[in-house]
């Protein structure tokens, strides 16, 4: 679905146009100066996200500088906050790894294969975006908590968060890696195989060189999903100290009244998410320079 | 240009059937390590939130849904969906009309503007609102309170964190659209004398509607699912401002029953919405 469906197409769409003299040369043509009606739109589109977006986000960055950048500094290097951010990283990158390799697999078969039920699974893999992340807590929390019914028992590990990351990230690599594989033109592919290439040969020499910003978007729009995930991993995480992310501990703060500290863990989350979409902005438009 | 686009393909392109001989046995091993991927990690957990539910009967799964409670956290969800969805729907139309046909100072901003709500943590999100409309310490927050509006604890706060969580949803949808479709069309409904309502109505309109109920299931699935930023503007207060999401949330947490009913009901809704989804894609690309 969507959230993600979401996700992923809001950043491979960041808009084409607008940027450097030969695209907007090209874009004149098309488009229109502003007048009065899409002026006043403007203004209250304008509105609308400072009011919805921006005042609130530059408030968390106010506030958590509130006590200067000491404070600030203080706020995330605190034992807690730190050791949140740790592992809320390093179970992201974790979980991004897993997504690279097992997403390119997916889309790989999903593209190139064909078996009964290739339908229902493509439907399945969707099913992540779709579901709200409680229901995907829920259910992760029944099957790897303390009264697991297949004897992995999670509840409370690091592991269990791990695994509720790849449930919801799932899609990202998938649906990013997927149309360019279907682009893909297979005669360059033929060739190598006739002049005696192997499959693998002809996977790392030919198809992977094509699809890897495919792979790195996706990629990191899942580490940006993964970074600021709570429904999903706040039950079969129990509470726990060792097993608390970022977001788990902004959300207890804010509950404690520590809006400060709160909103400190919460402008590192928010400057990892802008760089993720920064980063996918500069990609997009390398993929697109090259051609 | 490469389109990171994601989405299920949009039609049964022709694949290769399984080769004889020479990688075969690969080809097997790929297909087994993918499925059993899937399965494990998505179809299994998916199919225990059905099994859990009709182990418990019938009776359980009526008595959960039609608890008072039950149908508070229902109706206000429906409520908030609706509202948040209906907004992000005209802004939505008119941020993409904008972005495709005008140049304006800013725009490139916007544009990643937009993309930063689904990309950033839903906690974060809850913060931002509560800092700046929160009754007591937020930026607005005292002011609204004296003129008698209150946004955070309340369903005002509600709607602005599922607005926020959903807003690129159906200006990411409509926006390639309307600039594969260009300006000539409009160009020549004006210089026959169509106003804007006309042109929009009789041009604009049928060209995106395909896009746009795409993007609006979308956004409403993901009002529907919201949980962390609802979860810190609410308040969470039962037979209040408890959602459905929240409902499953305090129900499992507390271990009460009802929370696999209800949240049945919600992965039923989810796979109607992906189903609505997978049928609506199609036709966009036609179109």
């Amino acid at each position: 679905m969507s959230t993600a469906g979401l996700t992923a197409g809001s950043a491979a769409s960041v808009a084409p146009g607008g940027r450097g003299g030969r695209r907007r040369a090209v874009e004149a043509g098309s488009t229109v100066r502003l007048g009065p009606l899409a002026g006043v739109g403007l203004g209250a589109a304008t509105l609308w996200m400072s009011l919805l977006v921006l005042l609130p986000l530059a408030a968390v960055v106010v506030t958590s500088t509130e006590n200067g950048w000491s404070g600030f500094w203080d706020s995330i290097t605190a034992p807690r906050a730190a050791a949140a951010l740790r592992f809320t990283i390093g179970s992201s990158l974790l979980v991004c790894a897993i997504n690279a390799a097992m997403g390119t697999l997916v889309a790989f078969v999903l593209v190139r294969d064909w078996f009964p039920g290739k339908r229902l699974l493509e439907l399945i893999i969707d099913v992540p975006f779709a579901l709200p992340t409680i229901v995907a807590g829920l259910v992760m929390n029944t099957l790897y908590g303390t009264e697991s019914p297949v004897g992995v028992v999670l509840y409370g590990q690091r592991a269990g968060v791990v695994v509720a990351l790849m449930f919801v990230t799932l899609p990202f690599v998938v649906r990013t890696v997927q149309p360019v594989l279907m682009a893909m033109e297979r005669d360059v592919e033929e060739a190598a195989t006739s002049l005696g290439a192997g499959p693998l040969t002809v996977f790392r020499r030919i198809v992977l060189p094509t699809i890897l910003p495919a792979v790195a978007a996706g990629t990191a729009l899942a580490f940006a999903r993964a970074m600021g995930e709570y429904g999903s991993v706040v039950l079969i995480g129990g509470q726990l100290n060792r097993t608390q992310t970022s977001s788990i501990f902004a959300y207890n703060q804010i509950q404690d009244g520590n809006l400060a500290d709160a909103a400190a863990t919460a402008t590192v989350l928010l400057v990892v998410a802008v760089l993720v979409i920064g980063g996918l902005d500069v990609l997009q438009r390398w993929v697109a320079r090259r051609g | 240009m490469v389109s990171l686009l994601p989405g299920p393909p949009a039609v049964d392109t022709p694949v290769a059937r399984p080769r004889r001989g020479r990688g075969r046995a690969g080809r097997w091993l790929l297909r087994g390590v993918a499925v059993l991927y899937i399965g494990i990690l998505v179809a299994v957990p998916l199919a225990l939130v059905f099994q859990r539910t009709i182990a418990d009967g019938a009776g359980a799964f009526w008595d959960a849904i039609s608890a008072p409670d039950a149908v508070h956290a229902f109706t206000i969800t429906a409520e908030i969906a609706l509202l948040a969805v209906a907004i992000n729907t005209v802004f939505g139309l008119g941020m993409a009309l904008l972005l495709a046909r005008y140049r304006f100072a800013g725009r490139r901003l916007f544009n990643v503007l937009l993309d930063i709500p689904v990309s950033v943590s839903p906690i974060v999100v809850g913060l931002a609102l509560v800092l700046v409309y929160g009754p007591t310490q937020g930026w607005f927050g005292p002011s609204l309170s004296n003129a008698g509006v209150q946004v955070i604890f309340a369903l005002p706060g509600m709607v602005l964190a599922t607005c926020f969580v959903s807003l690129p949803l159906v200006v990411r949808e409509l926006v390639p659209v309307l600039q594969e479709e260009g300006l000539d069309q409009e160009v020549a409904a004006r210089s026959l004398g169509a106003n804007s309502w006309q042109r929009f109505v009789r041009i604009t309109l049928p060209t995106i509607r395909w896009a746009l109920a795409y993007g609006v299931v979308l956004s409403l699935a993901r009002a529907i699912g919201e949980y962390g930023a609802v979860r810190v503007v609410s308040g969470d207060v039962i037979g209040q401002t408890q959602t459905a999401t929240l409902r499953v949330g305090d129900l499992a947490e507390q271990g009460e029953p009802g929370d696999y009913q209800i949240a049945l009901v919600l992965v039923l809704f989810a796979i109607l919405c992906i189903v609505g989804i997978s049928l609506l894609r199609p036709k966009e690309k036609k179109s």
